[in-house]
């Protein structure tokens, strides 16, 4: 028997952007509030997740072709090279720096190379989490 | 800056996550992995050059000076380590090339060789307490993949008993740190040292180090061994090696960082015990050594009886006997590679790890056969070999300490230890011929190359123990002298 979920669905559609915008702020408040790349991470992860449990994994894997192994690779290589990074500036290994520059849109904005490690930390979480979820549900 | 001390322990994390984008390409994998082992040996031999010139280094991550933030910090000792480790690892590689099979290269193997390595290395160098149980789980979640990898079923058995022990021991090893951190306020471990020195080292304390010495004697497999035999006779052999060198060195090494460096006040209490649970580990590894017919069990068991041994080396704590157990250290890191590797090739080229199946091998593969001979004559501590010049510094420590009953264990051992490999040699490699020439699997050279590789290693370090002289003398010197550690890292 086919389980009818289409309220389900219909509200998942719109949760899911409130969701993400929620990520992102997360992820963006965690300079200086709590927040950060991991919980950002963890945000953006549970959107996924919801995705995959309300509709098929088929066809959320064809709208989003991602081998979420590679994405958790590629945020653990982005946190490791901003370290890495400081040795080319000679400065110690995971120094970290900012700046304030003004932009035309934002107008005077702070950016760190702080905020590269923790996009870093918030794909890794992403891939991680969406890869358990994953094979989780193949057991089953 | 001291950027290069962080490399040993950086390389192989980047390397290892790059490896998973290269996927199916194995051959890549291999060479960039084993590149990666070679490169950190070249590093670590330049860094222990450097502190017999400028003394020992020391990193800031991020520029936070100590105590503040997190530090590295290269000593001999450590150094030491860092670079047995690469070599061992380099050649365990090689092993693996040949046998280790498809299925596991595609499943990232060499990227979790490298995360294994990234945090061995990241252990010996750290330089503070909460970073060494970081360090310490790197190392634990590589091996959980790598003693499961290949889904065989005695490795699922295996891997959740070495699961279930390690993640307990790990939350041991956290409690002990929150009461360390309750007590005297810091991690930094040159900082902690001298706190405790300053408060004296009073009953609380000694008791968060009996905890401390729990949770590495679970890790080191001190007297805790139980879990030991099993896990490390379940993967492949290069896996295994691997293990049997790597693994149970890390908890010695903190034990020996932990009770020289912290907690060396009170060595009637702690000290005392360990020597108590050294010559219980020598007597308990000895039996299991002679009573098993599976070659795996034999070997597993003699990786018990070293811990053991080395042990002895910190329980009496005479310079000498420390020397000697840094000497054993880098000796068992090789020659149990080495004797893990010659037993998984017995095991592929027979079919069988039972020793009563196996005969008459030498007539087959004549190199093997000399070969498992040297690295017998090694463990036993024969003289141009390696094992010698370490039991006689612990022996010579142990006398001179007064610490006799340790002495006759640890020789005693030695006996049982050449005793069980020559069981071994005598059964398998001796008698009468069963392999017909028709019958008989070919040794692939891929297999036979790093034995012969260790093999010159443990001669090599037999005869040029005089050229290492000055570097282990130097680690034993920072051991017992906390104060030249304190002062590199909180007074420069």
């Amino acid at each position: 028997m086919k389980i009818n979920n289409v309220i389900l669905q219909a509200v998942t559609k719109i949760v899911v952007f409130i969701i993400l915008t929620l990520a992102v702020y997360l992820f963006l408040s965690g300079h200086n509030n709590p927040g950060g790349g991991f919980i950002g991470g963890l945000v953006l992860a549970t959107a996924f997740v919801l995705l995959f449990i309300v509709f098929d994994i088929e066809t959320i894997q064809k709208a989003l072709p991602f081998d979420f192994k590679k994405v958790a690779a590629l945020g653990a290589f982005l946190a490791v090279a901003t370290g890495f990074g400081s040795l080319l500036f000679d400065a110690p290994f995971l120094s970290q720096s900012f700046g304030y520059f003004d932009l035309p849109f934002f107008g005077k904005t702070e950016l760190a190379t702080v905020t590269i490690f923790e996009a870093g930390v918030a794909l890794a979480v992403v891939g991680v989490v969406v890869t358990i979820i994953l094979s989780i549900s193949e057991d089953v | 800056m001291n950027n290069i001390i962080v490399l040993p322990m950086v390389i192989p994390v980047l390397i290892g996550i790059i490896l998973i984008f290269l996927g199916p390409y194995t051959k890549a994998q291999r060479w960039i992995s084993l590149g990666v082992m070679v490169a950190n040996a070249g590093i670590s031999i330049y860094i222990l050059n450097r502190i017999q010139t400028e003394g020992i280094l020391r990193l800031d991550f991020g520029g936070w000076t100590p105590p503040f933030g997190i530090l590295f910090v290269a000593d001999s000792f450590s150094m030491i380590l860092v670079l047995t480790t690469s070599i061992v690892t380099s050649v365990c590689l090689i092993y693996s090339f040949f046998s280790i099979g498809k299925a596991h290269e595609t499943m990232f193997f060499y990227s979790f060789v490298n995360f294994l390595v990234a945090g061995v290395n990241g252990s010996f160098l750290t330089g503070d307490l909460f970073n060494l149980y970081v360090c310490f789980e790197i190392m634990l979640l590589a091996s959980y993949v790598l003693i499961a990898l290949g889904g065989r079923k005695v490795q699922l058995k295996e891997s959740i008993k070495y699961v279930a022990i390690n993640v307990l021991s790990s939350w041991f090893f956290l409690v002990a740190i929150a009461y360390l951190y309750g007590t005297v306020g810091t991690l930094n471990m040159a900082h902690l040292s001298e706190r405790i020195a300053e408060a004296g080292q009073t009953p609380l304390l000694t008791v968060i180090s009996i905890l401390f010495l729990t949770v590495f004697g679970l890790k080191s497999g001190l007297l805790l061994y139980f879990w030991l035999p099993g896990s490390y006779s379940a993967p492949p052999t290069a896996v295994a090696a691997l293990f049997g060198a790597l693994l149970t060195k890390v908890g010695i090494y903190a034990m020996f960082r932990v009770f020289t460096l912290l907690f060396y006040h009170e060595t009637s209490i702690t000290h005392t015990i360990i020597g108590v649970l050294a010559g219980l580990t020598l007597i308990g590894g000895s039996i299991g050594a002679l009573a098993y017919k599976d070659i795996r069990q034999i070997v597993s068991y003699n990786v018990v009886i070293a811990v053991g041994f080395i042990l002895v080396g910190l329980a009496v704590a005479t310079p000498e006997a420390i020397e000697g157990s840094i000497y054993y250290l880098m000796h068992d890191m090789i020659v149990k590679a080495l004797l893990f590797l010659l037993a998984g090739t017995m095991i592929y080229l027979t079919g069988t790890a039972n020793i009563d199946y196996m005969s008459g091998l030498i007539r087959n593969y004549p190199l093997l056969g000399w070969m498992f001979f040297i690295v017998m004559m090694s463990l036993a501590g024969i003289p141009p070999l390696s094992g010698f010049i370490g039991k006689v510094l612990v022996g010579q420590g142990a006398a001179d300490a007064g610490s006799y009953i340790l002495l006759a264990l640890a020789f005693i051992s030695s006996i049982f230890v050449l005793y069980s490999l020559l069981r071994v040699f005598l059964s398998c490699f001796w008698g009468e011929t069963i392999i017909s020439v028709e019958d008989e699997v070919p040794l692939k050279k891929g297999m036979l190359v790093p034995c012969v590789l260790l093999t010159l290693v443990t001669i090599g370090l037999g005869l040029g123990a005089e050229s290492l002289a000055p570097y282990v003398s130097d680690a034993a010197n920072t051991l017992l002298n906390p104060d030249v550690y304190i002062d590199a890292v909180l007074n420069d």
